[in-house]
């Protein structure tokens, strides 16, 4: 790269060229022009209204690439199946909101601040991350699937349950609000725009602080409201956290410990019995793995103010595989790729295309019964694009999916990928003859 | 002087060994596998682990890696009770072992296969294999086992195959990948488990080499081997296992000579 | 010497200090059963009462658990699309029992659809009031089961028979998605009544009476006959005895490559008869239904059929029965809501103490 007619331009291209960020990046574009195309479609056309739907996504999206990071660490690498991601998300933000819910709130927390809070949920959801490990250093696969999925269970039964709702410990009142759903205290981001973050957004818009009056001024010029502009930069800022979690994965899986760890995957007998302590390097991946996991949702739930415990049932942690899976799980690259395919295609556009039908085909109101849509066109186009309905297409493509992708690409979509396990070239031989 | 007094004399006298196996049982569900069986290993020698199918060898073979943990007897390795010890712990004590199948890490490369094997790398560890301060000694670490990786590889010719995975090998090629993964531990002594099963004439010939060459710098092997000629030729002393108990140990002459050797290989041959 | 310390240490805790702390937390818990007894804090009947129920409960889960452990034993892996069979059992069978007991006065579609808004006091459907439709569709929730069991199987799993148990089981998630979203397509969410009261036989016990509804009685006898129908099927026939040899020698299995399709087909036969049966009879004791429900006993039959050692038939009857009669008994101690937490707790617990199971050892299919 030293060339010396290098401008910004030539330094692009050379970046678009080289294979994967490539991909990524013209993958990404069209698949956000997609999204612009189907909100224009479904009606959405002013450019405010589009930004907004392409935030939505794209909040979404980055979620999904964390996550599917996390679990890559976990089954990708190590071949660890934990069915258990959406217990750990739960874990991590309702600690988060033991911790920092203000004791004044109507469901109190112990009302510290998030700088102390967020690490504490991380915290706690990685010990348990560690707790469950244990089981996993002796028991076969599929027994750790069984042992995870009934983790998150438990821990979702625990936080929907009346005791858990509100309970007093040392004179503290403190609770998880049950099946309700908790508010959460306020998003950084909020305190960075708003001089009054704790007001209701449209009182609190009224006045922002300095940085926030220019964000909201130029999302003024294309009738973007405050809330959409606020958004804009929580999801900026998710995005920077992502490329750490990349960073994170990626460094660990090319050093000596990701070799360990995908030997353990590939065969677990013979990594111990080159000297490798298999089950410190289950624990602490399985520990870090999960505590990503409390971060993500952490961060997600902090921008939509609330929490309920009906997220966390075990289709979110699917969710998650099925993202991974599709890019190709053991590859950083690939459940990046696979999240932004599963988000884009599978999660967001099913309810674009119901809108686009239903402002298209204007069809009637969905008949009681199947029987009762089978009567004609239009009845059926009515039932099949009721809510409910689209809801379990898209979870019914979702499994078709899976078991395709397991029969046919076990690799993902992508094929397969190696990434060297290794810090150093392993090829480039020549190199050290230079140096030594 | 009764046999056990003698046993126990000699275990005292021959305190060099470097691997010695005291009265070592295990049974599986009522079926008794290795009921009772001792010996000692000396430095530097190839000593041959023979017997007809269902002897004990790989059970035996199994106790020692720690494969299993045996129900009774003590295996001291080194000067240290190694009984019951993990695999993990029995490799880093410096007593490795290869499969009797290889068994490849097939999704990764040749080259990460051998670098997997060295003990106590610095990058295993998680902080140091992140955290940009650290991250510079583990680079320093990883570039002397790279060379080190390319010359065990070149050592046993496979260094045109590094960058293959490990999974596209041929049977061959993965017992000398399973052999230089092992030899990449730095170990003290080598359990191999029948490594010459299934690979072709030349390269039998060319793992036989490689083996005595080894043993010239001061490895201990300890070989399992079905093959009567390959452990004859080879392997000095010779231990002779039969229904889970030693049946014979010594030179290679001598165990040929023995009648309850070719007794046992006869029956064994008879009903198969 | 720390190393054999260390696994000395881990040994003694896995090997006595865990089962220890288990038998002293039982323990306690038993005399404290007697101490509420004896202070009238918890009524015999109360007590007897919670047993049956968790005898029902457990012969329900049991039932449900025999098909579970079967596949697991011939084709070793964990099918986690087996509560959505039970749900697509019971909504096969149910809507024969519909149409059978209310063919003529009612709209057909809204019978086959099982619909909520049938009023169930005018179909009037109970095991003695409609004996007939309750058999009919018994038989039809087995066959319709067992049948989609098999088409599952030649689509998703067939193809995938050199697969790791690991690749299989994510490939059954997905069919339990795609199974339970068509029926909730089809047959829409809302939780449906099936049956109306039926009499129940009430024994005074201590204090109070117990009462035996005629549905538990009826699932509990029905259950039992099957469990052992099964049992006579795998001992004494031919296929029962090929079964058993398959699922003993994981080994021999191995060697030889692939277990002989006919085995593998009627162990879905069998075990999806047994599961459709399962999921209706659940159905008629509870008297409600919806188009998740089979999917949230998963988990409770997973914990039975591991408690038991998994793969193993009667473990898995033993299993239901111990996690039913304990998760009744534990209403003593525990709030409702926290009942199923309790019980996937006790299973992860098993697995940490016995990780062959309660049974494990004893491979009996």
């Amino acid at each position: 790269m030293s060339e010396p007619t290098e401008t910004p331009a030539t330094r692009l291209l050379a970046w678009l060229t080289d294979g994967d960020l490539r991909l990524l990046s013209v993958l990404t574009v069209s698949l956000f022009v997609l999204v612009w195309v189907l909100s224009f479609f479904s009606g959405i056309r002013e450019p405010g209204r589009i930004l907004s739907q392409i935030q939505g996504v794209a909040f979404i999206a980055v979620l999904y690439v964390m996550l599917a990071l996390s679990l890559n660490l976990q089954w990708g690498y190590t071949g660890l199946l934990n069915l258990g991601v959406a217990g750990f998300m739960a874990i991590g933000v309702y600690t988060m909101a033991l911790l920092s819910m203000p004791t004044s709130a109507a469901v109190p927390g112990l009302g510290l601040p998030l700088w102390i809070g967020i690490p504490g949920g991380v915290l706690v959801a990685s010990l348990f991350g560690a707790l469950v490990a244990l089981p996993a250093i002796r028991l076969q696969a599929d027994y750790l699937a069984i042992v995870t999925l009934a983790f998150s269970e438990i821990v979702r039964l625990v936080i929907r349950s009346q005791e858990a709702a509100s309970f007093t410990i040392a004179g503290t009142r403190l609770g998880t609000g049950g099946t309700d759903s908790l508010a959460l205290p306020t998003s950084p981001v909020k305190v960075l725009l708003y001089e009054d973050p704790s007001q209701p957004a449209a009182i609190a818009a009224a006045s922002p602080t300095p940085l926030g009056d220019i964000l909201f001024t130029a999302g003024e010029q294309i009738g973007a409201s405050p809330a959409v502009m606020e958004s804009l930069v929580y999801t900026v800022f998710l995005l920077v956290i992502a490329v750490a979690f990349f960073w994170l994965v990626s460094r660990i899986a090319n050093s000596p410990f990701g070799r360990v760890l995908k030997a353990i995957r590939e065969d677990e007998l013979v990594a111990s019995s080159l000297g490798k302590d298999t089950r410190l390097f289950k624990i602490k991946v399985f520990a870090l793995g999960s505590g990503m996991m409390g971060l993500v949702s952490i961060l997600w739930f902090l921008e939509r103010g609330s929490v309920t415990p009906a997220t966390f049932v075990p289709d979110l942690t699917f969710f998650v595989f099925v993202a991974l899976i599709l890019g190709g799980s053991g590859s950083n690259m690939g459940g990046v790729i696979g999240s932004l395919v599963f988000v884009v295609l599978l999660l967001e556009s099913p309810r674009f295309i119901r809108r686009i039908i239903r402002e298209s085909f204007d069809p009637p109101a969905p008949p009681e019964t199947i029987f009762d849509a089978l009567s004609g066109v239009d009845p059926l186009l009515g039932y099949f694009t009721s809510q409910e309905s689209i809801s379990a297409l898209r979870f019914i493509l979702l499994g078709i999916i899976l078991v395709y992708l397991m029969q046919q690409r076990p690799d993902g979509l992508l094929g397969h990928r190696t990434e060297v396990a290794s810090n150093v070239d392993l090829a480039d031989r020549q190199q050290t003859e230079e140096e030594s | 002087m009764t046999a056990q007094q003698s046993r126990t004399a000699d275990a005292d006298s021959e305190t060099d060994a470097i691997l010695s196996v005291q009265d070592l049982r295990k049974s599986f569900g009522g079926i008794t596998a290795v009921d009772g069986v001792s010996f000692e290993i000396e430095p530097g020698s190839i000593t041959g682990l023979i017997g007809p199918n269902g002897a004990g060898k790989s059970t035996t073979f199994n106790l020692i890696s720690g494969a299993y943990t045996p129900d009774s007897g003590t295996i001291v390795f080194d000067g240290t009770d190694i009984t019951g010890y993990r695999p993990d712990r029995v490799a880093t004590r410096g007593l490795v072992r290869s499969f009797q199948i290889a068994r490849e890490l097939p999704e990764m490369s040749v080259l990460e296969n051998v670098m997997l094997a060295p003990q106590h790398q610095l990058g295993e560890t998680l902080y140091r294999s992140v955290l940009p301060g650290f991250r510079s000694g583990v680079e320093t670490q990883e570039r002397e086992l790279r060379e080190r990786a390319w010359e065990t590889l070149e050592f046993f010719e496979i260094d045109h195959l590094a960058t293959e995975n490990a999974g596209n090998l041929s049977g061959g090629q993965r017992k000398l990948l399973e052999m230089a993964r092992v030899l990449m531990t730095d170990p003290e002594m080598i359990l191999l488990d029948e490594p010459l099963a299934g690979v072709n004439p030349t390269l039998e010939q060319k793992l036989i080499e490689r083996l005595h060459e080894l043993k010239a710098d001061g490895y201990t092997f300890l070989f399992v081997e079905h093959d009567m000629d390959i452990v004859m030729n080879n392997c000095d002393p010779i231990i002779v296992m039969h229904q889970g108990q030693k049946l014979a140990e010594g030179a290679p002459e001598t165990i040929k000579e023995d009648d309850r050797v070719l007794e046992a290989y006869l029956g064994g041959e008879v009903e198969q | 010497m720390s190393t054999r310390t260390e696994q000395d240490l881990s040994q003694l805790l896995r090997q006595f200090l865990l089962p220890a702390t288990l038998v002293v937390v039982a323990g306690l818990l038993v005399v404290d059963l007697f101490r509420r007894l004896v202070t009238g804090a918890v009524g015999t009947a109360t007590l007897a009462t919670f047993l049956w129920d968790g005898v029902v409960f457990g012969m329900a889960i049991g039932l449900a658990g025999i098909g579970l452990a079967m596949t697991y034993s011939i084709l070793k892996f964990a099918n986690f699309a087996h509560g959505d069979y039970i749900t697509f059992g019971a909504f096969a069978g149910w809507m024969v029992t519909f149409v059978v007991a209310g063919l003529g006065d009612f709209s057909l579609d809204l019978l086959v659809l099982v619909s909520g808004e049938l009023s169930v006091a005018d179909i009037g459907i109970n095991v003695l009031a409609t004996p007939l439709a309750i058999v009919l569709g018994l038989v039809v929730a087995a066959a319709a089961t067992a049948a989609l069991a098999l088409v599952v199987d030649r689509i998703v799993f067939k193809p995938m028979r050199d697969a790791d148990g690991i690749s299989l089981l994510i490939a059954s998630v997905g069919v339990a998605l795609a199974l339970r979203h068509v029926l909730l397509l089809v047959f829409q969410g809302s939780s449906r009544t099936l049956t109306t009261d039926v009499a129940s036989v009430s024994v005074s016990v201590g204090d109070g009476a117990v009462a035996f509804g005629a549905h538990e009685v009826t699932l509990v006898v029905l259950a039992a006959v099957l469990m052992i129908g099964t049992h006579a099927l795998l001992q004494y026939t031919k296929l029962g005895t090929a079964m058993r040899a398959m699922a003993d020698n994981e080994d021999l299995a191995r060697v030889t490559g692939i277990p002989t399709e006919r085995v593998v087909r009627t162990a879905w036969l069998l075990g999806g008869a047994l599961t459709g049966a399962a999921g209706f009879l659940i159905a008629l004791e509870s008297g409600t239904m919806n188009t998740s429900f089979g999917w949230e006993l998963l988990l409770v039959i997973f914990s039975a059929v591991i408690l038991g050692g998994i793969g193993s038939v009667y473990g898995a009857i033993a299993g239901g029965l111990i996690i039913g009669v304990a998760s009744r008994l534990s209403l003593i101690w525990l709030p409702s809501e926290l009942i199923l937490a309790g019980a996937f707790g006790v299973m992860i617990v098993a697995l940490l103490v016995k990780p062959q199971g309660l049974l494990g050892g004893v491979k009996t299919v």
